[in-house]
This record gives C-alpha cells, sequence and structure tokens, in this order.
C-alpha cells in the first residue's frame, strides 16, 4: 500500500502490527506448550507456561494504548481505522488466547500425579493440534491481509466444535468405566472447553481480518458443529 | 455471503445514485465544464437529495469549487468558462440560456470561503436581500430578519446591536451573518465554498451545527478541504479527482470503506 504522507504515522501503524505479531508468537506458544505439559505431566513447563502470560497482558496494554493515541492524534479513517480498531480486537482475542493457555497449564499441575489415563488425552491433543493451525492460519491470514484464508478459518472452526463433542462423550465413557478415572477426566472436561474456545477466539480474529481487509464482516451464519439438541457444556468452561 | 464477495466491491464502478436516497433535488448529467479550452469537470453525473448534506471533497483543482459555481450559474459572471450538459433543479434545466438567473440564484443561495458581509447595518445586511425579491412591510419585515438571525444562530449574539456594521461582527459572526442572509430569502439549495477555511475551531463547530440544523429543510452542498469537515456534517460525500467525480456514496461508507483505491489514498492522507 502507498504509504502516508506523514511518515510518523506509517510507523505507529507498523509498531501495532509488529506487536500484534509478537502477540500472536507467544500465545501460539503457549497453546502449545499447555497442552504438552499436560499430556507430558511436565510441571516445569506448565510453570512457564504460567508465567508467560504477563508477558501478553502487557503487549496487549500496550497495543491499546497505541491504538488509542494513533485515534486521538490521526483520527483514522477508511482502511487506516479498521487497522486500529482490528488490532485492539485481535490483541484483546489473543490475550484470552493467553488465559486459556494458562488454564490448561493450571490444570495440568493441578492433576500433578493423580492417576492419568493416557488413552483419555489423545482426542484432547487432536483437539489441541486442530487449534494450534487454526491461531497459525488465522494469524498468517491476518499478516498478509488475507480475507480468503481468514474465511477458510472461519469456516474450519466447526472442525474443532465436533471433535469437542466427541471427546466429551469419550471422556464420559472413562469416567463411567472406572470412578477412579472421575477427577482426571473431569479436569480433561474443562481443557477441552478451554481449547474450543482457542478455536473460538481465532474465529473472531478470522472476522476481524475479514472485516479489515474488505471492510464488512461477514453476515453469513457460521457453519455449526453440534446439533441444538446436544448437551450444552458451556458452563463447564472454568476459568481458573 | 458468499466467499467471492469478500471485498469485491472495489472494483464496482461508482454508481450514479446511492442507496437510502430519497428525492432528488439537483441532478447533473454528462456534465463538462470548460476554463476557455481547459476541461474543468469531465462527465460528471450527480445527484443532490432533498434535504441532505452533500460534501465535496478531493485536492485543490480538482473541480469541486468549479462544479459547486455551476449550480447557481456563478460561472456567467466570466467570459470564456461554460458547462455544457444538464443541470436539472426539481426538474428544469439550469443550463438553459432563458433561465431567470435572479430567480434560479433566489432558489440556490451560496456561502463564500471569506465571509462577505455588505458594508452596512447588520439589519439591512439581512433586509437588503429580502427587498431584491419581496416587498414588506416593517413588521413583516423585523420577523423576517429576526428569523434568519436565529436560524443562523446569531440572533443572541446581534440582537441588541442590530444597527451596528456587519463588518463589526467577529470572521465567525460575519459568516453566521451572510448563512443569515442567504436563509433569509428562503433558498431552497444553499451551496457552502470551503465556509469555515478563515474561522477559528469554535466558529467552525458553529457553522457546521448551523448546517446540520438547516439539512432537513434545505438541500445542502458543501466544499471542504478538511476532510474530517465532510465526514462530520454531511450525509453523501463526493470525492473528485482531475474533473472527475472518482466516488459519490453515504459518507459513513466514504470513510470506513471507501471503493475506489484513489478515495481510499485520499481520505487516509496516502495522496501523491
Amino acid at each position: 500500500m502507498v504509504n502516508h504522507t506523514m511518515k510518523a504515522y506509517d510507523k505507529e501503524l507498523d509498531t501495532l502490527e509488529r506487536r500484534i505479531a509478537e502477540m500472536g508468537g507467544i500465545a501460539e506458544k503457549m497453546v502449545i506448550d499447555a497442552m504438552d505439559a499436560l499430556s507430558n505431566a511436565d510441571t516445569v513447563l506448565a510453570h512457564q507456561v504460567v508465567a508467560t502470560d504477563p508477558r501478553l497482558d502487557a503487549l496487549q496494554r500496550e497495543i491499546e494504548n497505541l491504538a488509542v493515541m494513533t485515534i486521538a492524534r490521526r483520527q483514522p479513517v477508511a482502511v487506516d481505522l479498521r487497522e486500529l480498531i482490528g488490532a485492539i480486537r485481535i490483541a484483546g482475542d489473543l490475550e484470552r488466547v493467553g488465559d486459556l493457555a494458562k488454564n490448561i497449564a493450571k490444570r495440568s499441575i493441578k492433576i500433578g500425579a493423580e492417576a492419568r489415563v493416557p488413552r483419555a488425552i489423545v482426542g484432547l491433543k487432536h483437539m489441541n493440534e486442530v487449534a494450534t493451525e487454526l491461531m497459525k492460519d488465522v494469524l498468517d491470514a491476518y499478516a498478509q491481509r488475507d480475507a480468503e484464508r481468514a474465511r477458510e478459518v472461519w469456516e474450519r472452526d466447526v472442525d474443532l466444535d465436533a471433535l469437542e463433542d466427541s471427546v466429551f462423550r469419550d471422556l464420559l465413557t472413562h469416567m463411567m468405566e472406572d470412578p477412579r478415572n472421575i477427577s482426571f477426566c473431569a479436569h480433561l472436561l474443562f481443557c477441552s472447553k478451554n481449547i474450543e474456545r482457542i478455536g473460538d477466539h481465532a474465529t473472531n480474529i478470522a472476522e476481524t481480518v475479514i472485516y479489515l481487509v474488505s471492510g464488512q464482516a461477514p453476515t453469513s451464519e457460521r457453519p455449526r458443529g453440534r446439533q441444538e439438541t446436544d448437551v450444552d457444556i458451556e458452563a463447564a468452561g472454568g476459568d481458573a | 455471503m458468499s466467499n467471492s464477495q469478500v471485498g469485491n466491491d472495489v472494483n464496482a464502478p461508482t454508481p450514479a445514485k446511492a442507496p437510502n436516497a430519497s428525492k432528488d433535488k439537483v441532478v447533473a448529467r454528462a456534465l463538462n465544464f470548460y476554463y476557455g479550452q481547459n476541461r474543468a469537470l469531465k462527465e460528471v453525473n450527480l445527484n443532490l437529495y432533498e434535504g441532505q448534506v452533500t460534501a465535496f471533497i478531493g485536492p485543490s483543482g480538482c473541480g469541486k469549487s468549479t462544479l459547486l459555481r455551476v449550480l447557481n450559474r456563478m460561472y456567467d459572471l466570466y467570459p470564456g468558462q461554460r458547462a455544457e450538459g444538464e443541470v436539472l433543479l426539481d426538474g428544469e434545466n439550469i443550463l438553459s440560456k432563458n433561465l431567470d438567473l435572479n430567480l434560479l440564484r433566489s432558489r440556490v443561495g451560496m456561502v463564500f470561503q471569506k465571509p462577505t458581509p455588505f458594508p452596512m447595518t447588520i439589519y439591512d445586511n439581512i433586509a437588503f436581500g429580502i427587498r431584491l425579491y419581496e416587498k414588506l412591510p416593517k413588521s413583516e419585515m423585523n420577523d423576517r430578519v429576526e428569523s434568519a438571525l436565529k436560524r443562523s444562530a446569531l440572533w443572541g449574539e446581534v440582537k441588541d446591536k442590530l444597527q451596528a456594521n456587519g463588518l463589526s461582527l467577529s470572521g465567525g459572526q460575519q459568516q453566521r451573518l451572510c448563512i443569515a442572509r442567504t436563509v433569509a430569502i428562503k433558498p431552497e439549495v444553499i451551496l457552502f465554498d470551503e465556509p469555515c477555511s478563515a474561522l477559528d475551531p469554535i466558529s467552525t463547530a458553529k457553522i457546521e451545527e448551523l448546517i446540520d440544523e438547516l439539512s432537513g429543510d434545505y438541500t445542502i452542498a458543501i466544499v471542504t478541504h478538511n476532510m474530517q469537515q465532510a465526514a462530520r456534517v454531511s450525509h453523501y460525500t463526493v470525492f473528485m479527482y482531475l474533473g472527475e467525480m472518482v466516488e459519490f456514496n453515504e459518507t459513513d461508507k466514504v470513510f470506513t470503506s471507501p471503493r475506489d483505491k484513489r478515495t481510499q489514498d485520499y481520505v487516509t492522507g496516502r495522496f501523491g
């Protein structure tokens, strides 16, 4: 895109974009690490994930301040305005992704040496891979201002919702099989909800990217992964 | 929305008619304007909607003031300038040769960049124009002057000194006096040619508030170099460049998601 006549304006927008990229990188790594910590019972790694979160919070505040300052000083319009609003929204989503990864890490610490059922984690790991991929793709779409790619992410979140359903059933089965699994599997249920929400944030970011590029939010109804009659396990979110 | 719809509006042609429009008040069709050999407007198609504010933005020399001057045939005062095409005011072509220019200018008023009060009293500044078109008894004239001054938000400041010279007012007050003078003869369309460029921010805000108040009753066209002003006061925005009308759309659209790349570059400060 052509540069602004005021070069300082471009510099501010560049800084914002770099901060978002940094947040994206951190959040992505937190999601991967949290699941590794959970599946390998790696408490050290889990603590690392928890310790990373404040950095994400600080970056979000920085992005918000920078965007507010730019709005106040430059009265941005059109693509610049969307760029700034987009930055604020994406920073908010990434900060939440960090929180959710942190929750998973905390749970993995809490589970500690409890009796583990390795089979029960398989589905969860799969969910996490899908979520990580959605995150990666949507951040690429943002970096390249690629609305098509963002739309693909937006439509693919349905896979994650479907996986969550099957993980839910899977964990119920484990709990019914052996009541000693209940505590562990209940923790995993919360984790699956967290991962599903990470996917939702990736979807939000995808919507923001589409808006940012085209000036329009996607209007059609997003495909749904689960049926209306299914159990709503929304309440089991457990944002520790 | 299908995948292909994302962002495809960027290449859509500029429609002559914006959506959600009310009744047409002024319609220009295939309008060309020449300063001698120099073509300053190129095939402009434009609608001014009744009771709406339409802002004209664009870099210097893009033809926006020229366009405004066509709408009340101000250019007639200068030799060598001519307009081709059609400009319809309520369906009547104002470019036709046998048009009564005085009548046209009573229907299409104009406010200029620099305040231009007459060197006479505040009262007479307003009564002068009315007397050109109507013969009113004194009490009715008083009412008319008062309502014009109230309409232009100046009454409170001048009601005790109507016999003071118009030139004794501040710049912002003088500009509102000129607006009062324009409003007094009850035009249907008011053209503002950079009405605030010589004014301080407070006076500017007052004029903008005034334009907002007048919209609805009057059809308003405003040329401005200040894009934020266009964003603040107008319902529709026209972006002009090199004599062409590049984009004509609802102001909200022009300032959030303009269709044309040139519009985007201009409103975001990326021009040139």
